[in-house]
C-alpha cells in the first residue's frame, strides 16, 4: 500500500488530473447505475442519463476546438446532428442484419463520427488556412446549413436498400422517393427521423465518455497535443520550430468533429423521434456555455459544466415561468465566483499545496 | 553533430567580400545571402544585402535602431517573402518556403518581443522544438504503444539535457510564461536548439539582462557553437558582447551594409560611427 502511495506522488500533477478524471467519470457511473436499479432516481432523471452522457461527450470534443486548439466553433451542433442522422439511418437500416442492439449501437455510433469527420474535413480545409476567426463564422454557417439540409431529406429503407431524395421545392414526400410498399421510412424532411428503435443505453454513453477521454486526453499528452497546444499559444514560434500549422489544426479539428458526430449517434438512437430543429445554434452555444464554465482546456471542468448545466433546468422546474432566468442568474453567479480573486487567494490558503493559487490569476 | 535531413546542394564557392573565420574557409557556408531585399509598398526595408556565414561562425548583425536587422532574420526565417535576391542554406534554395519548412532545413531563431508557449510548462516547451525528431504518429500517441513510450522517454531525456546547458533542469515543471525575464530568453534559446539547427539566430538574446547575465550568456553562446558545431547569428545592441564573441560582424543602417568585417575593423569604420554618433562637425 506504502508502495503504490509512492508511487501516485511520483506521478506528474497532470496524470494524476487524468486519472482523477477517469475515476471520478467510473465512480458516477456505478453510483447512477446502483441507484437506478434500485429505483430511488424518478423518471425524468433516468430519462436524462443518455442525453447528458452526449452531452459530456459533445463538451469535452468541443474543448478540443476551444480549449486546447484556440479556435472558436460555433457550429458544434451541425457535427451532432451529421452524426444522429447518419447514425439513425445506419442503425435503421441495418435491423435485420444485425439484430444484436449494443453491436448495432456501436457501427451507428462509428457510423455517425465517419461522417462527421468528413464533414469537419470540408469544413476545415478551407477555414483553417486562415487565421482570424473565420472558423467561428463558417462553423455558424455550417450549423445552419445542415440544419436546412436534413430538414429536406427524406430516406427510407425497403429490400432494395436505401433510398434517399432531397424535398427541396416541398413537392415531395416520403411516399415519393421510390420504396417498395412495405418499405421503412427513416427520415421524413422536416419531421425529422420517426419510428427509431431506441437502442442507446447509460452503458454505452458511459462507454463513449470513456473512449472519448482516452482519446482527448492521450492527444494532448503527445507530440501532436504539445503541437496543436502550440498553435494556440503562439502560432508564430510554433511555425518556427516546425510545426506544420494547418495539419495540426485539421487534426484537433476533425478529431473534435468525429467525437461530436458519435455523440450525435448516441444522442440520436435515444428517442424514437427527432427533429434538426433540435440541433440549432442554441445548442451549439449551450455547448459552448459548458465548455466556457468548465474552464478552457480543462475536461474534467466540462464534464461537470455539462452535467450540472444539462441537468439544472430540470432542477429549477418548481421556479415554473422563471425557469430560464433563474437559470442564467445561476450562469453568472458561477462565472463570478469562478474569476474572483478573493476566491482563489481562499482557495491557496486552504489548499497550501496549490502552488502559485493565489498570484498567479 | 547530427545527421541532415536533407541532400546537401552544390559546393558553392567562398565569395571574396566573405568574412569567414580561417578554420571553415575549407568548408562550404551555411549562409549565402545575394542581393536579398524586401519592398513594403513603396518603401525599401531591406536591399541588396549580401552575407556568408561560416559553418562554425558566430555572426553580428547591428545597427540603429529601425535598420532592418530584424526584417533581415524575418527574411532568412521566410516570415517575409523576399522581393529580391536568394538565400542559399547549406547551398540549397530557399525560395518558396514556409517558416515551418525553413527550420526543418536548419535555421532555428529566438525572437526579439519573445515568444514561449507561455501555459506550457518548460519541459513542454523544450519537446514542441523537439517535434520533428520524434516520429511516432497520432494512433501511436493515443492508444499509447510501446512506440509512444520509448520516443517520450527519450524526448524527456533531451530535453533536460538541453535544459542543463543553462542550468535549468530544475525548472523544467514550471510554467514557461512564469519564468523571470533572462529564463524565458534563455528558454527560447533552448527551444530553437531542440530543433537540431545548423544556423541559429537570436534576436537581441541579452536585452533586459544585466552585466553580470550577459557575460554569463556570452560564454554560454560560445560554448553552444563549440558543442553544437554549428553557426550562430545574432542581432544585439549590447557592444561587449558583440564586440567579444562576434568573427564577423555585420553593420545595418536603412536597409542597406554600411560596414563589414572583424571587431576591430568596424570599431574603427568612419562610416559607422557616423551612423551611430552622426557626422563629426
Amino acid at each position: 500500500m506504502n508502495k503504490l502511495t509512492k508511487k501516485i506522488k511520483g506521478l506528474k500533477k497532470t496524470t494524476k488530473v487524468d486519472f482523477a478524471t477517469y475515476l471520478g467519470v467510473i465512480l458516477a457511473f456505478v453510483l447512477f447505475s446502483v441507484l437506478r436499479d434500485a429505483g430511488v432516481l424518478n423518471r425524468s432523471i433516468t430519462g436524462m442519463l443518455v442525453p447528458i452522457c452526449a452531452y459530456i461527450v459533445m463538451a469535452v470534443s468541443l474543448n478540443l476546438t476551444v480549449g486546447i486548439l484556440g479556435e472558436l466553433s460555433l457550429g458544434h451542433a451541425g457535427f451532432m446532428s451529421v452524426g444522429a442522422f447518419s447514425g439513425v439511418i445506419a442503425s435503421q437500416s441495418l435491423q435485420a442484419a444485425i439484430p444484436s442492439a449494443p453491436a448495432r449501437l456501436a457501427i451507428a455510433i462509428l457510423v455517425g463520427a465517419v461522417f462527421a469527420a468528413i464533414a469537419g474535413t470540408i469544413v476545415g480545409i478551407p477555414v483553417l488556412r486562415l487565421q482570424g476567426d473565420y472558423l467561428a463564422i463558417v462553423t455558424l454557417a455550417f450549423g445552419e446549413i445542415i440544419k436546412e439540409l436534413i430538414n429536406c431529406l427524406l430516406v427510407g429503407y425497403d429490400s432494395n436498400g436505401l433510398h434517399m431524395a432531397f424535398n427541396l421545392d416541398g413537392s415531395l414526400t416520403i411516399n415519393d422517393i421510390g420504396m417498395e410498399p412495405g418499405g421503412m421510412a427513416i427520415i421524413k424532411g422536416a419531421q425529422g427521423a420517426t419510428g427509431t428503435e431506441t437502442i442507446a443505453s447509460f452503458t454505452a454513453g458511459f462507454i463513449l465518455i470513456m473512449i472519448t477521454l482516452v482519446i482527448v486526453l492521450n492527444l494532448v499528452r503527445s507530440r501532436a497535443g504539445r503541437a496543436i497546444m502550440a498553435l494556440r499559444d503562439n502560432r508564430i514560434a510554433a511555425e518556427s520550430v516546425g510545426i506544420n500549422v494547418t495539419k495540426y489544426k485539421m487534426m484537433a479539428f476533425v478529431t473534435s468533429a468525429a467525437l461530436a458526430g458519435a455523440a450525435g449517434a448516441l444522442y440520436g438512437l435515444n428517442y424514437s423521434n427527432l427533429a434538426a430543429s433540435k440541433f440549432s445554434f442554441d445548442t451549439s452555444i449551450l455547448v459552448l456555455v459548458y465548455v466556457v464554465l468548465g474552464g478552457l482546456g480543462n475536461m474534467w471542468g466540462s464534464i461537470i459544466a455539462a452535467a450540472v448545466l444539462y441537468f439544472l433546468p430540470e432542477a429549477l422546474r418548481q421556479f415554473a415561468d422563471f425557469r430560464m432566468l433563474v437559470y442564467a442568474i445561476v450562469l453568472i453567479l458561477v462565472m463570478l465566483a469562478t474569476n474572483s480573486e478573493q476566491l482563489k487567494t481562499l482557495a491557496g490558503r486552504v489548499l497550501p499545496k496549490r502552488k502559485g493559487a493565489a498570484h498567479n490569476g | 553533430m547530427a545527421e541532415k535531413k536533407f541532400e546537401k546542394g552544390k559546393m558553392v564557392p567562398v565569395p571574396s567580400h566573405s568574412i569567414i573565420p580561417e578554420r571553415d574557409l575549407d568548408k562550404s557556408p551555411i549562409l549565402e545571402c545575394s542581393h536579398l531585399g524586401i519592398d513594403f509598398g513603396g518603401l525599401t526595408a531591406v536591399n541588396e544585402f549580401n552575407i556568408t556565414v561560416g559553418r562554425t561562425e558566430i555572426a553580428g548583425l547591428i545597427g540603429p535602431n529601425g535598420a532592418g536587422k530584424t526584417t533581415v532574420f524575418n527574411l532568412l526565417t521566410k516570415v517575409y517573402q523576399p522581393t529580391r535576391g536568394t538565400i542559399l542554406l547549406d547551398g540549397l534554395d530557399t525560395h518558396g518556403k514556409t517558416p515551418a519548412q525553413i527550420n526543418r532545413m536548419g535555421i532555428a531563431r529566438t525572437f526579439q518581443n519573445i515568444r514561449l508557449f507561455n501555459n506550457l510548462s518548460v519541459e513542454d516547451n523544450v519537446k514542441i522544438g523537439l517535434h520533428n525528431q520524434e516520429k511516432y504518429s497520432m494512433f501511436s500517441g493515443i492508444l499509447r504503444l510501446p512506440k509512444y513510450w520509448r520516443q517520450e522517454k527519450a524526448a524527456h531525456e533531451r530535453a533536460l539535457e538541453l535544459l542543463s546547458i543553462f542550468d535549468m533542469q530544475d525548472l523544467a515543471d514550471h510554467q514557461a510564461g512564469s519564468l523571470p525575464y533572462g529564463a524565458q530568453r534563455r528558454l527560447e534559446i533552448v527551444r530553437a536548439l531542440a530543433t537540431n539547427p545548423s544556423l541559429l539566430l537570436l534576436d537581441e538574446p541579452a536585452a533586459g539582462m544585466n552585466p553580470s547575465e550577459t557575460a554569463e550568456l556570452m560564454e554560454n553562446i560560445v560554448k553552444i557553437r563549440d558543442t553544437f558545431q554549428i553557426a550562430i547569428m545574432l542581432i544585439e545592441h549590447d557592444m561587449s558582447l558583440v564586440m567579444g564573441i562576434c568573427e564577423g560582424i555585420c553593420v545595418l543602417n536603412f536597409g542597406q551594409i554600411i560596414a563589414k568585417g572583424t571587431a576591430e575593423e568596424i570599431q574603427s569604420n568612419p562610416t559607422v560611427i557616423e551612423a551611430y554618433l552622426g557626422k563629426q562637425q
